[in-house]
């Protein structure tokens, strides 16, 4: 399977090329880049590990794309996206984000059926990755 | 007063306008002192609700009529009654007016202009002290403003076209209950619309069967799906049959795609009772969303905005049956008020408009619309038919809801017109796509995806539009055989609610 989260997970893979100028897009508008990865896509967990901070006060893509290079050489068999987050009033949240790497296999969620009185039904999703500790689950030392 | 009062009034001859227009916006006529209050009949405009130096405060709520009076009445008395109606006034003088602070409770026409290019037509501003509304009740602001005027037989139509709600007002409303940013968070969709789809057909379907729609269409890349209208608790398909069979939808869906996806279960229904007995139901199945209609009325709204807030719920609006008092220019309530009112009462989406689908929506005034649902604040801007600087004070914003007879190759179009943060439903557009559901629901993600990078990009996507989309239907057959069964699909049709005004070019400086 293919996790779809992110903006742009229904096209193909962006090139660097692409993914540097939806960064400029993004530090046009004033918004603050972050990179951030996981080894656990659950579609709830909000917090991915933040690959040092947003990026302050950059004008150039090219300083994003060089810390997407580091991330990448050490989580490279995780998943990685970039988000942007816009601090003027009444925003003062992420205003995109999108997926620029993914482990080599995404073997995807198991659903569970919990079944409860009535017809009723708790679902809860798993990633198979997950039964494996943090860092071991995409094939990582 | 009773309403028989006010239809058995009529404007006597002897106090109808002389042949030649009266010059608008003259001085006050207002009688004062003793004779203001002599038993008998008197004119709207001398009894104090024609003030045409009152300044309107900041506090003050101000509403803009478009009144058409009946042939021979003055426009000024006309105007004046409406404010008088709409406020403190009957038919004849009373003496218990003395017993109150008359002067602050009249509401007061301060300004009368000729509609433009409209014979017979005219704009009444009106105000309106913040201390004749109840705090936090759309019920008694209507009420005021529109409960009483509408029916006045000296008038052949009028129309509430603009309101504008003082800060002071605004504060005491709790506002859409989850807003914009929070219900991106929620769901985890930044930086582009949201896809939805209305199930069809919209009646006849059962539980199982619906949501087998419902997947398919979550499952091809859609973040909502929508129960429509009219789905309610019916013969062939009982509410409870539709939650459960919706949620195991939703919920195999969100594992297919490790996204999160919802379905607006709606939950109007005959009682309030009912209502949050299926909206309980919706939360202990874990749906982020529910649905109510407009028809279920605005303190059933306000109810079920708090509930929403209490219970961590986005909150769709199905504007039903609007139309049967928005669409007219001369008579009845613009949806740009309407749309005040549901941001004030607290829905997270609200249906806006398409511009370029199957219903009525003039590109500018839909604009206006879109910019009262997402702003913090709406400077006048008469060409989109906003006559008034509202400031929203941080109220929430509203999502609008772009649906009906819409499809993937309009996307650049939509993005246009529309911008980003909005609704684009595709129900049509989904289902009825010649390779299944599923295909229907990534053409339209793909196509959006596409767009969405375009503009980043800073290509010309309103005009590059059909070769982006070509493009990446190169390697998506869904896109490619939705641009091709959809190609020649528009609905050109004259709208019938325009703005007034329209901008003249000016000499750049």
């Amino acid at each position: 399977m293919r996790i779809t989260q992110g903006c742009f997970s229904f096209l193909p893979d962006l090139t660097d090329e692409q993914i540097s100028r939806q960064v400029q897009y993004c530090l046009e508008k004033g918004w603050a880049v972050n990179i951030e990865f996981t080894d656990d896509p659950h579609p709830r967990n909000n917090f991915w590990e933040m690959w040092g901070l947003p990026m302050f006060d950059l004008r150039d893509a090219a300083g994003v794309l060089m810390e997407l290079t580091e991330c990448r050489k050490v989580y490279g068999d995780r998943y990685i996206r970039l988000s942007a987050f816009d601090s003027s009033h009444g925003w003062e949240s992420v205003r995109l984000s999108f997926i620029v790497n993914r482990p080599k296999d995404e073997p995807g969620f198991r659903l569970d059926r919990h079944e409860v009185a009535g017809r009723n039904i708790r679902y809860t999703t798993m990633p198979y990755a997950a039964d494996r500790p943090e860092g071991r689950r995409y094939g990582g030392s | 007063m009773p309403q028989n009062d006010l239809m058995a009034r009529s404007i006597p001859t002897s106090r109808r306008a002389p042949q030649e227009e009266t010059s608008m916006n003259q001085h006050s006529m207002t009688v004062r002192g003793k004779d203001r209050y002599k038993s008998g009949v008197m004119e709207y405009k001398k009894m104090g609700y024609w003030e045409p130096d009152y300044e309107p405060k900041d506090t003050d709520i101000i509403a803009l009529f478009r009144v058409t009076p009946q042939d021979g009445v003055d426009p000024i008395e006309a105007s004046a009654a409406v404010a008088g109606e709409s406020s403190t006034a009957t038919w004849t003088v009373v003496w218990t007016d003395r017993l109150t602070a008359a002067e602050k409770y009249r509401a007061k026409c301060y300004r009368v202009d000729p509609v433009p290019n409209s014979p017979g037509q005219y704009f009444a501003y009106i105000a309106y002290d913040l201390d004749l509304f109840e705090n936090g009740s759309i019920a008694n602001l209507s009420a005021s403003i529109i409960g009483n005027v509408f029916g006045f037989k000296p008038l052949k139509a009028l129309r509430l076209e603009d309101m504008r709600l003082p800060v002071a007002y605004v504060k005491t409303f709790q506002g859409p209950a989850t807003g914009i940013v929070v219900e991106r968070e929620r769901m985890d969709k930044f930086g582009r619309p949201l896809l939805g789809a209305t199930v069809k057909p919209k009646l006849g379907l059962s539980g199982r069967n619906y949501g087998r729609v419902v997947y398919e269409a979550l499952k091809g890349g859609l973040d909502f799906t929508k129960d429509d209208e009219n789905i309610n608790s019916q013969p062939f398909m009982h509410w409870r049959e539709r939650f459960l069979y919706c949620m195991e939808a939703v919920n195999k869906a969100q594992a297919a795609s490790g996204e999160i996806k919802g379905t607006y279960l709606n939950v109007t229904a005959g009682t309030m009772e009912d209502m949050y007995e299926r909206a309980e139901f919706a939360k202990e199945l874990g749906s982020v969303i529910i649905m109510i209609d407009l028809v279920i009325g605005y303190t059933a709204i306000q109810s079920m905005a708090k509930w929403a807030r209490r219970n961590d719920m986005i909150l769709h609006l199905h504007r039903a049956g609007h139309s049967t008092y928005t669409r007219q220019r001369s008579h009845g309530v613009s949806f740009r008020v309407i749309a005040k009112w549901m941001r004030l009462a607290g829905v997270d989406h609200i249906h806006a408009g398409t511009v370029v689908g199957k219903l009525e929506g003039d590109p500018a005034t839909t604009r206006g619309y879109y910019d009262v649902c997402r702003e913090d604040f709406n400077p006048m801007r008469l060409e989109h038919g906003v006559f008034f600087d509202q400031h929203w004070a941080s109220l929430n914003r509203l999502m609008p809801v772009a649906s009906g007879g819409i499809h993937a190759g309009q996307m650049h179009q939509l993005l246009d017109h529309l911008g980003e943060d909005v609704i684009l439903q595709f129900g049509g557009g989904t289902i009825g796509h010649p390779m299944g559901i599923q295909a229907g629901a990534t053409a339209n993600r793909v196509a959006l995806e596409a767009m969405i990078l375009a503009r980043n990009e800073g290509r010309d996507y309103l005009h590059e539009g059909p070769e982006i989309l070509a493009k990446a239907a190169a390697t998506c057959t869904p896109l490619k055989s939705a641009l091709e069964v959809w190609k020649d699909v528009t609905f050109n049709y004259e709208s019938t609610d325009m703005p007034d005004y329209v901008p003249t070019p000016s000499v750049a400086m």
